[in-house]
Order: C-alpha cells, then structure tokens, then sequence
C-alpha cells in the first residue's frame, strides 16, 4: 500500500477546491448541536468499486437468501435458512437446532466477535467501513439520492434553493424510493421467520399474521430513518463499536491515515508552482467533501471515522491531476508512520500477539462448533426425579420414586425406545398410562418425529434392597429398530439407613 | 472526582469536571435530534397516561379514554384458553373413566388438568407432591382408606369424608374405646402393642400377647384379625409401615383412646364433573392406584 509506483504526468491545469468545512470542527461545537447536513461527493477509485462489490454481495445475501431452498425429510420445512419460532426450530441448510442448542448460536456469536476483534487489530474498522448494515444501506440510500438530485454541489445547491414544485418533486420521488428500498429490506426480514413464498403471497393477499405486518412496519420506519435520514449520526452517537475498537487497534493496526509528514505544510496549488519548501497537500478538500461522516482525516484519528477509504479515492485522485504519487491518505499504521519519519524501512506488522490471539481464539471456537455440530446426537434423554414426595413407602414395605423422563427425538420419523433401569436388584417400572410391570419388562414408549416425548414413571424397589438412602441407578433408552441408545444417570432415595 | 470544569486544550471542548485517574470526560454537546426524541417521549408519555391507567385517586384511579384493564383482558384471555380446551373438557365429560385411561391424549390433558386442580383445592392438605402429611393422606403410596381404584377415588372427591354438606359423605366411626369406657388404660396399651407387633415394630412381648385378644374383640370386626384393614368401611390397614396418624406406641394409644375423625369436604358441590375426573386420574396415576 505503500508503494505505488512512479507518479503520473500532470493531467489537469487546476485543482478544484471545495468550500466545505468539517462538522467536529472546533469553532463548530455548541451546546446542543443542530445536526449539520452532510452531502458526500461521489469518487471514484479502487476503494469505491471494491465497495460496489461488497455492497452488491452483502445485499445479495439478506435479500436472496430466505428463498434459498433445502430438501428435508419428513414433515421438516424445505427452506434452507429458516427460524421457526412456532415450532422452536432453527434450520441452517444441514444444520437444525432445538431451543435446547442455543449454545450453538452463542458459539456463533462469540465467533463473530472475536472474528471482528481480529479484523479490527488488522485493518481497523473494516466492520464499520465496509459491511455494516449501516454503511451499506446508507450507501445505497445515497446511489438514489444522487441519482435524482445530482451529485454534492447540486444537492447543496437544492437544499438551499426556494421551495418549487421541482424541488418537491425531486423530494418525493427520492423519498418514495427510499421507503420502498425500505419496505424491501423490511419485507425481506420476515421472510427468514416463515416459509418465504407463502408469506409472499400472504403479505400480498392481507392473509398474513398482524406480527408479520408489524415487524415489516418498524423494519421498514428504522431502514428509512436510520439509512435515509440519520446516516452518519447512528455511527456517531449511537453505535457503541466506534466507543469498544479503541481498544482493539494498536500502533500497528492498518487504518485510514494521512500522512502528515509528506502531505504539510499544505498550501494551494496551481499549475507550474514550485514543490520545494511546502508538502504535497493542496488543502483542496476533496477528502472531507468525499466524506460520508463529514470528517477531515488530516485531523488524525477520529471516533467519527468509519475508515471507509473514499477519502483515500478522492485524494489519489487529486494527486493524479497534479502529478504526485497517490497514498497521500492511505492505508498504514501509526507506528509505521513513525518509522518512516525516522528513515527506517516500511513495513506492515499484520502478525503480532494480538493477532494471532485473536486468530486462535477464533480457530478453537470454530473448532469446537464444528466437532460439536458434527457429533450432534440425534436422541436424547432428561431425567427429572420428584422432590415431593422424595420417595413412598409402599403397603408390601417397598419404596417408590417417581420420575419425569424427557426424550428429544431429533430425527424426521417416529421412533419407539424401550426404557430400562438398572442399579438396583429386582426393581420395576411403571409408565404411567403405559400398562405391563415386572423385574425384567422394558416398557416401549413412541415419540413422534422431531419431538420431545414426556413419561412419566414409578420406579418401585423390593423391600430390603436398598442399602443407603441413596443409591445409583441408570436409565438407559434404546431406539427398537437402529440400536442407537443414550443413558442418563440418577439417584433412587430411600429412608434414611 | 472533583468538580473542576475547565476547556480541554486538546479539543477545545469543556470538560465535565470529573476525572479518574487523569482520565477527563469531555461535555460534548448532544445533537438537536437527540433532545428532540426526548421531547417526544415526554409528549408521548401525557398521550399514554390519557389513554391508559395512570393516576390513583383516593378511591380509585384514572382510567383512561381506553379504559383497558388487565382484569378485564386476563378474563377475556382465560375464556380464550376455556374455549380452546371446551372440545376435550366435553369429551372427558362424556367418556368414562375406562375409556379416558385407553386415549393417549385425553389421558395427558387429564393428568394436565388433574395436576393444575390439584395444586389449587387439594395441595393446602395432602401436600403439593400429594405427600399427605400427620392426619392427611399420602395419596402417592398403595394404601387407600377407601378404596384406590379411580372410581372409588372420585367417590372420594365427590363425596368427601365426615363432612355435613354431603349426605352421601364417606363414614366410619371409630369408638373412642378410653372416653366411651369400652376399654381402661391398660388394655388400651395391651392393644397398641398388638398393633406393633402386626406392624412388625418393637413392642411388649407379654402386653402385645394380652392385646391380642382384645384386638380380637373390639377390633378385627373393621380392621381384620390380621390387621389388613378393610376399605369398605374406611378402616386402614395396620399391619405395614405406612400410618396416616404415625405408628408410634403413645400415638397409638391415642388414637384408640379418643378416636381420630378426619374430615375431608364433598368437591361435588364446588367443582365441575370434568375436574373431578381429572382429579381421581391424576390422583390414582400419582404410583399407588389399583
């Protein structure tokens, strides 16, 4: 990044200025701030068009992936990406959760973050710059406003024009777009929460629940206000990363930069002036102007700087048109910059400590997901004993436990266990509702496909065979027809001996 | 933390004053939007408080041009849940008992219902676990006073015992055999050690052999010459380890001395035919129905 070659001849004779101040500028403060209107300037550049692509990615996957679809046996849904709140499923293409798994989503969360520290302490906040939500609708929000109403100095010349119909016509087809790029974002949500192309219809046909109008409502309110009117202001004031990244980011972390040794003093440039005694800034402001936070990144670092790099287009732009080597801002890092002032060589840490705790934290978690999600059983067994009663003493001098077993049958067909016991000599159960007894019956109970079955059973112990108020027993289920069992330990409590 | 406001060179900005440990909080100024959301809760919050409860007055309270209730929508809410349950409270209703014991389903919504009625009318005596305790019945084990198949339960529960609303009330009477003068002191702890003896506990050897007799006399009419009881008459077994009074001899002697007379009221009157049925299924499944 930090080298670029040799510079390109003069292109153009002047260098535009823009009359454009930044919005945190000190003489700007007050107490209660009326927000600044911010209109970016279009650029051009590398870091523009990889933007195009992650925007054309990111939004490619919210909006295509619930109509994704994924055969399933049985009766299980046939879409890929699906959050079943009514049946308290979760389905990911092979994945499928029960409500019991969530920490399978907390290892999903812990992963994400710790994936973003590692980006962070990387290239700073590419997060913020490149995929947040946030970035990319504004961004989108702003393809349509230059669309309609021109690029900067056009819409700040709109914004201060007099009202007309022109005016308010530009308004109303900007805002009508936007609400329905809203409605679309909105719509697109509730669609990962039930069978999308019926939904679709339903929505269409007024069939759909009130839940499902409701979320389409707000979503559709927050894409709006948050992508179209608040932009900037959500990252500033109300986004709490831009507050947590500090402590992220190192001397060595990669972030936007100017680079203030080769770009001061700065000074205005015309055509045919001498380099000599001043920097390689011309004080064009071209890098605020491009700025969607409004910023000026020859400040330094900055919480308002989202490090989407456009300043760096508009800048390597300029720096083409006077002739000079392009990264005046650029990607580095403060203690390479340091280097460089010192005349040490360049160099880009990106493997350091930090790092590569991060990249092992976030290797071992995804480690651990996968080799649990892999060896998922597809059966399982909860024992709950009653407290009260503790036991019963029978008619016959025999003690009884009552239990409350839980089978999860996690596969899309019917299944039929035989439970038994085993710890103590001579013990019989009884399922209530299920009839049969005996020392050596094994009651069969069903549990239909993809459900939890509860039995309740009186575990009975001849009199004089327990030994101590507490002994150990072992509930063992086994699937009649593939042999897979699980077992779950317990106790059976008796009088005290 | 002193309160030492001053402008920060580096940014311009007044500082708030507060300082930890050399760390300064700047007073950045709030945007417009966000005292103006402000605003708008404050406006929001007199809108709400026109609409809904709000105040309360010394006999009542404000309530609102909506005048919603949490009563009222509890009410509306449990006839919701009535309704949805109203085809198989009518089922249960028509079935017998046999038959709900052979549907799967009518059978769990059943035990369901019995436990939900059980927690409300029958726990405060027997138990939340429906342990019983000194006086009160363990309905969980295999020894019934009256019998432990489901209809003699739902009798039970419908009828109740010793009560007077319920002429059909589940009756025994047990002599105070010391109060009434049918047996002296003595006799009586002859008799309590014949008890221990048929329970299998520690007892007088000669006092249990002179008891014996007397069991057979006074006693084995209701509670059988070997002490198993009989339910047609509401005469518990005494001969095993399981005791409604407990099995100890003072308590023993006690109990025949004075007589015991537990008193259990009659559910017909108070609860629905349905949630009788629940009950005695409930009831008889807890491990020791017969």
């Amino acid at each position: 990044m930090t080298d670029r070659g040799a510079p390109p001849a003069p292109e153009a004779t002047a260098v535009e200025h823009f009359d454009v101040e930044a919005v945190n500028k000190r003489e700007s403060r007050s107490l209660y701030v009326a927000t600044k209107k911010i209109h970016p300037k279009r650029v051009k550049g590398t870091f523009r068009t990889l933007k195009w692509w992650i925007m054309g990615l990111t939004l490619g996957v919210y909006y295509i992936s619930p109509w994704l679809r994924w055969e399933r046996a049985g009766s299980a849904p046939d879409q890929a990406i699906l959050i079943d709140f009514v049946n308290q499923r979760f389905y990911f293409f092979f994945i499928e959760l029960w409500p019991q798994e969530v920490y399978y989503i907390a290892g999903l969360l812990i992963m994400s973050g710790i994936g973003l520290f590692l980006i962070t302490s990387m290239i700073g906040r590419a997060w913020c710059g490149y995929f947040c939500p946030q970035t990319v609708w504004t961004d989108l929000f702003l393809v349509v406003e230059r669309a309609i109403e021109g690029d900067r100095s056009a819409r700040i010349r709109l914004d201060n024009a007099p009202n007309s119909v022109q005016k308010a016509f530009k308004r109303i087809i900007k805002h009508t777009i936007w609400l329905i790029i809203a409605l679309l974002t909105g719509g697109a949500w509730v669609f990962y929460f039930a069978d999308a192309p019926t939904l679709f219809i339903e929505l269409f046909t007024l069939q759909a629940s009130s839940v499902a109008y409701g979320t389409v409502a707000v979503l559709t309110f927050l894409t709006y206000a948050l992508g179209g009117l608040m932009r900037e202001q959500v990252c500033i004031y109300m986004c709490p990363w831009p507050r947590i990244q500090a402590v992220m980011m190192d001397e060595e972390s990669a972030t936007v930069t100017y680079r203030e040794a080769r770009g001061e003093p700065r000074a205005p440039y015309k055509k045919g002036d001498s380099w000599d005694n001043r920097g390689h800034c011309v004080d064009c402001k071209a890098c605020i102007a491009a700025c969607p936070t409004g910023i000026d990144i020859r400040d330094g670092q900055q919480l308002e700087c989202i490090t989407c790099a456009l300043c760096i287009d508009a800048c390597d732009t300029v720096m083409k048109k006077i002739g000079q080597l392009p990264g005046l801002i650029d990607y580095d890092s403060l203690a390479n910059i340091d280097r460089k002032a010192k005349g040490q060589p360049s160099e880009m840490k990106i493997i350091r400590p930090r790092t590569v705790f991060y990249f092992t934290a976030w290797v071992l978690a995804g480690l651990i997901m996968l080799v649990t999600i892999l060896w998922r059983p597809d059966l399982d067994i909860n024992v709950l004993r009653d407290r009260n009663p503790l036991f019963t003493l029978q008619s016959n001098g025999s003690i009884s436990n009552g239990f409350t077993v839980k089978i999860l049958n996690k596969v899309h067909s019917i299944r039929t266990f035989a439970i038994s016991v085993s710890g103590i000599d001579g013990m019989t159960i009884n399922v209530i509702g299920a009839s049969g007894t005996g020392p050596s019956y094994k009651p069969l109970v069903s549990v239909n496909a993809d459900q939890l079955g509860t039995f309740r059973m009186v575990l009975n112990a001849p009199k004089g065979a327990l030994s101590a108020d507490t002994t150990d027993i072992q509930f063992l289920i086994k699937d009649i027809s593939s042999e897979s069992s699980t077992d779950y330990d317990s106790v059976f409590r008796g009088p005290k001996k | 933390m002193a309160d030492d406001r001053k402008i920060d060179e580096f940014s311009g900005v007044e500082t708030t004053g507060h300082n930890w440990d050399g760390i300064e909080e700047l007073d950045n100024p709030m945007p417009k939007w966000w005292i103006n959301i402000f605003y708008a809760t404050v406006i929001w919050g007199f809108i709400y408080m026109m609409f809904y409860p709000a105040y309360p007055l010394i006999s009542s309270y404000t309530k609102g041009f909506l005048e919603t209730s949490e009563r009222t929508e509890l009410a509306i809410e449990l006839e919701a849940v009535k309704s949805s349950r109203a085809i198989f409270v009518a089922k249960l209703d028509a079935a017998t008992l046999e038959e709900v014991r052979n549907d799967t389903d009518l059978f769990n919504f059943a035990l369901a219902g019995g436990r939900s009625a059980f927690s409300v009318n029958c726990s405060q005596c027997h138990g939340s676990g429906a342990q019983g305790s000194f006086g009160y019945p363990n309905l969980n084990d295999d020894e019934w006073l009256w019998g432990g198949e489901i209809e003699q339960i739902s009798y039970s529960i419908t009828h109740g015992a010793r009560n007077t609303d319920d002429d059909d009330a589940l009756l025994s009477d047990m002599p105070a055999f010391l109060r009434d003068e049918i047996l002296s002191a003595d006799e009586i702890k002859d008799v309590a050690n014949h008890v221990l003896k048929i329970s299998s506990q520690e007892h007088d050897q000669a006092a249990a052999a002179r008891g014996t007799v007397l069991f057979e006399e006074n006693c084995a009419a209701c509670h059988g010459e070997d002490g198993s009881g009989l339910s047609d008459m509401g005469a518990p077994a005494l001969n095993n380890g399981i005791w409604l009074y407990s099995g100890n001899l003072d308590t023993i002697v006690e109990t025949v001395s004075n007589s015991r007379a537990g008193v259990m009221p009659a559910w017909g009157g108070k609860l629905d035919s349905a949630t009788i049925k629940q009950l005695a299924i409930y009831v008889h499944s807890l491990g020791g129905g017969q």
